[in-house]
């Protein structure tokens, strides 16, 4: 196909919204990632910033990416949308040689001749966080001798303050797994976003894949699947015993009632019965458990420095109208599931800390087709270990490999780049194969 | 075909082999080979000699002897295993990298993306997968060479829908103008990224995600100050891979007996079995043990990442 073709072919089935509208989950992202929000846009939900509500109307309609100011008005304070000039800073061009040094510096608390009485004082009068913040460095005695580095960081350290930002964004898969594993890990198993993606791509997530997964990571798992998948194709969520793992995450994800309608759940007992003709127990209304809090689970990340004090609000409204028509994870139909015992899955993850690794894919391995890729999570080595093992001995899979995924961010400055002084040291584990068709009678001769 | 892109065929999964598919033959981990399948072809190996026409009709995944009665087993392809078995043109980029790189670029069906260069097409397969089934990918290397090799692979892998080769100087011209505003996405792995950053910016959409891959500190240093006046969010990683080796292992659990030469190994005085002469009970069972691997791959490149920021 030409590139003019395949041009005007794509850009008809443009399904990708990049505005936001009312209903929709959004992440927020405060004071350039030291606080991030998840939220659920609607008339009546509120932000609360230091100690002042406002309302999220305004980010009703706005295109992602979108960045908003907390500012002062007559009836409390409330967010405008804030457009930065396209120039930048200019910092880059002045020195980068650091000719200032901060010798002369002296580190006593009178440097700032503006009280906090004086800043109320211009509050009250409608001074807005800019003007504070330009306030602060004018009666600043020692801004003048920081190096322009220093300058800077005063800078945004004041407007985080007096003046913070609040960036727009689209939940996904990315964001989802980092803003848990800041803040709840024990909620994903401690898997990093990097593991996340590897288990992804092992796993052969893709448009029309069937992936039949083990998820007791409360949905992460689960989520990023079916935002692969785009509303095509089916994650299905397997479990031991009478109810499914509860996948309370994928609700953070915006995902279509199209994509949601991909996600079910199965019991093995019912993906193994089926073909002895056991009766599979009947049931389509029944959706995998969530948490009933009304709105979002929200995740707050802390500030790194401690230095703002912005807590997540829930949304209060009384009335908490129902957003989505169809809700993720709705049993598989008997259908789905006799042509999954047909045909077999195309590929296979799992991620259940709780399980043991061999014990469950002895299970579950039958269930996919031959040559299907399939990828194990773990927090720990030793049973995934175990587990390697026995599938070589028991000539179920080939190309097995147990990795380790390692991250590391880097901070990159004129003159001053170097890794991260902090860094996580673990992200998890990660089992992967193929599994290997045993129904040849061929015996080994080599 | 790589990918179930069609999906008419997708219930198909317990695939037979047919003529005329690709299969990946599998030796060993680090020994694996793509083959199209022919009624008349013949695989040579060390093993000796594979009839393709004794492959027909096997499901993906069996195991299939030579004429010597060795075996190997016929995978279906997958973009993993094809970025093992490419002929390596150019420096290419491995499963991890492309991993955090689909992961972080936020490709998901339906998005457009722009890449440069092809390279040997290693990640625009990774890119294809995560695009399909309705969206695209635009790639461009002014080698003409490389993206003709690059053009006949995607046809062989079957993404010919899904990918567009481009012969085009993008560090000299940029990407065309017919994508101004309408990528999703883009992704460079060029010597001189910095160069196509304004460019990148036209591109993408308003809080589209930019990545560029580059081996060295100090292109990424050049990278980062192009990209500050246009995008926010800028970061930068590194990610690998460690890789494990499992073992069985018999370990002694009793201390040795006096007399005992401490060269005897353990193994053997298991075997021996009539050990214990003052009779402790050893229980030396053997166990699954892991560790690291001892090499590794330590550098690829650095990935920078950066999001448009939202002018209007
Ligand atoms: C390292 S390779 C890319 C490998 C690729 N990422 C993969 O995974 O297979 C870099 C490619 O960039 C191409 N290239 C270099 N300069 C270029 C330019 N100015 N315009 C377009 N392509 C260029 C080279 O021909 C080469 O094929």
């Amino acid at each position: 196909m030409s590139i003019e073709e395949a041009v005007d072919e794509d850009s008809k089935q443009n399904h990708n919204s990049r505005l936001t509208y009312e209903g929709c989950n959004v992440l927020l992202d405060i004071n350039d990632g030291d606080r991030l929000v998840f939220s659920r846009l609607t008339a009546a939900s509120t932000l609360k910033i230091g100690n002042k509500k406002c309302s999220l109307q305004p980010l009703i309609g706005c295109p992602f990416g979108s960045l908003f100011q907390v500012e002062p008005g007559k009836e409390g304070t409330f967010l405008t949308r804030f457009v930065e000039n396209a120039e930048g800073n200019g910092l880059e061009e002045k020195d980068v040689d650091g000719s200032k040094d901060n010798r002369a510096l002296v580190d006593n608390n009178t440097a700032q001749s503006l009280t906090s009485e004086d800043i109320d004082e211009m509050r009250k009068q409608g001074a807005k966080g800019d003007e504070i913040v330009e306030a602060l460095i004018a009666n600043s005695a020692t801004f003048e001798k920081k190096t322009l580095f220093s300058q800077d960081k005063y800078r945004v350290k004041k407007q985080k303050k007096y003046a913070p930002r609040v960036l727009l964004r689209r939940p996904f898969a990315r964001s989802i797994c980092e803003a848990y594993f800041k803040k709840h890990p024990e909620k994903i198993g401690f898997m990093r976003v990097d593991a996340l993606s590897l288990l992804l791509s092992l796993g052969n997530v893709t448009a029309n894949a069937d992936v039949l997964v083990v998820d007791m990571l409360s949905g992460i798992l689960t989520g990023a699947i079916a935002e692969r998948l785009g509303g095509t194709g089916y994650v299905c969520n397997t479990y031991r015993g009478s109810s499914p793992y509860p996948v309370d995450i994928t609700r953070m994800f915006n995902l279509s009632d199209e994509i949601c309608k991909r996600i079910v759940h199965a019991s093995l007992t019912d993906l193994n019965s089926f073909q002895t003709g056991a009766s599979v127990s009947e049931g389509q209304e029944e959706t995998l458990p969530v948490t009933h809090s009304g709105g979002l689970d929200e995740v707050s990340v802390p500030a790194e420095d401690g230095g703002m004090d912005v807590t997540p609000e829930r949304v209060s409204s009384p009335i908490i109208k129902p957003v989505k028509s169809i809700k993720a994870g709705q049993k598989a139909t008997l259908e789905a599931i006799k042509s999954w015992k047909e045909n077999g899955f195309s590929s296979l993850i799992i991620a259940a800390p709780e399980l043991d690794p061999w014990g469950i894919i002895k299970e579950v391995l039958p269930l996919l087709s031959f040559s299907a890729p399939f990828a194990v999570y773990h927090q720990y080595a030793q049973p995934l270990a175990t587990c390697m093992h026995n599938l070589q001995i028991e000539k179920m899979a080939i190309g097995l490999q147990i990795s380790e995924p390692w991250l590391r961010e880097y901070q990159v400055l004129p003159s001053r780049t170097h890794p991260h002084m902090q860094m996580s040291a673990f992200g998890g584990y990660i089992l992967s194969g193929t599994k290997i068709s045993s129904s040849d009678s061929l015996t080994s001769s080599n | 075909m790589i990918l179930p892109i069609d999906p008419a065929n997708k219930l198909s999964f317990k695939r037979f082999i047919k003529d005329g598919d690709l299969v990946i033959v599998y030796e060993r981990h680090d020994t694996m080979k793509a083959v199209k399948v022919s009624e008349d072809g013949v695989l040579q190996n060390r093993f000796g000699a594979f009839k393709h026409s004794e492959w027909i009709g096997k499901p993906f995944g069996s195991k299939v002897l030579s004429n010597k009665g060795a075996f190997v087993y016929l995978l279906a392809p997958t973009p993993e295993l094809w970025t093992l078995v490419l002929s390596h043109r150019t420096q290419i980029l491995y499963i991890a990298d492309i991993s955090f790189v689909v992961m972080y670029l936020e490709i998901v069906p339906g998005c457009v993306v722009l890449e440069s260069g092809t390279g040997s097409g290693s990640l625009t397969t990774s890119l294809a997968r995560a695009v399909a089934p309705t969206g695209h990918v635009y790639t461009f290397d002014f080698h003409e060479q490389r993206a003709a090799s690059a053009r006949e692979d995607f046809e062989k892998t079957g993404l010919s829908s899904l990918v567009t080769v481009g012969v085009r100087d993008i560090q000299g011209e940029g990407f065309p103008d017919e994508f101004c505003g309408r990528a999703d996405s883009v992704f460079l792995d060029l010597p001189q990224p910095w160069l196509v950053i304004p460019s990148a910016g036209k591109m993408l959409k308003p809080d589209g995600v930019l990545c560029s891959f580059s081996p060295c500190i100090e292109q990424v240093q050049r990278s980062c100050e192009a990209l500050k006046s246009q995008f926010t969010d800028i970061r930068t990683f590194e990610v690998l891979l460690r890789t494990y080796e499992v073992r069985q292992k018999i370990l002694e659990s009793c201390p040795v007996n006096e007399g005992d030469s401490i060269e005897r190994p353990p193994r053997k005085r298991r075997q021996g079995s009539a050990e214990g002469s003052n009779g402790t009970e050893c229980s030396s069972s053997p166990a699954v043990v892991i560790r690291p691997s001892g090499e590794a791959r330590g550098h690829t490149g650095y990935l920078t990442f950066a999001r448009l920021k939202c002018f209007v």
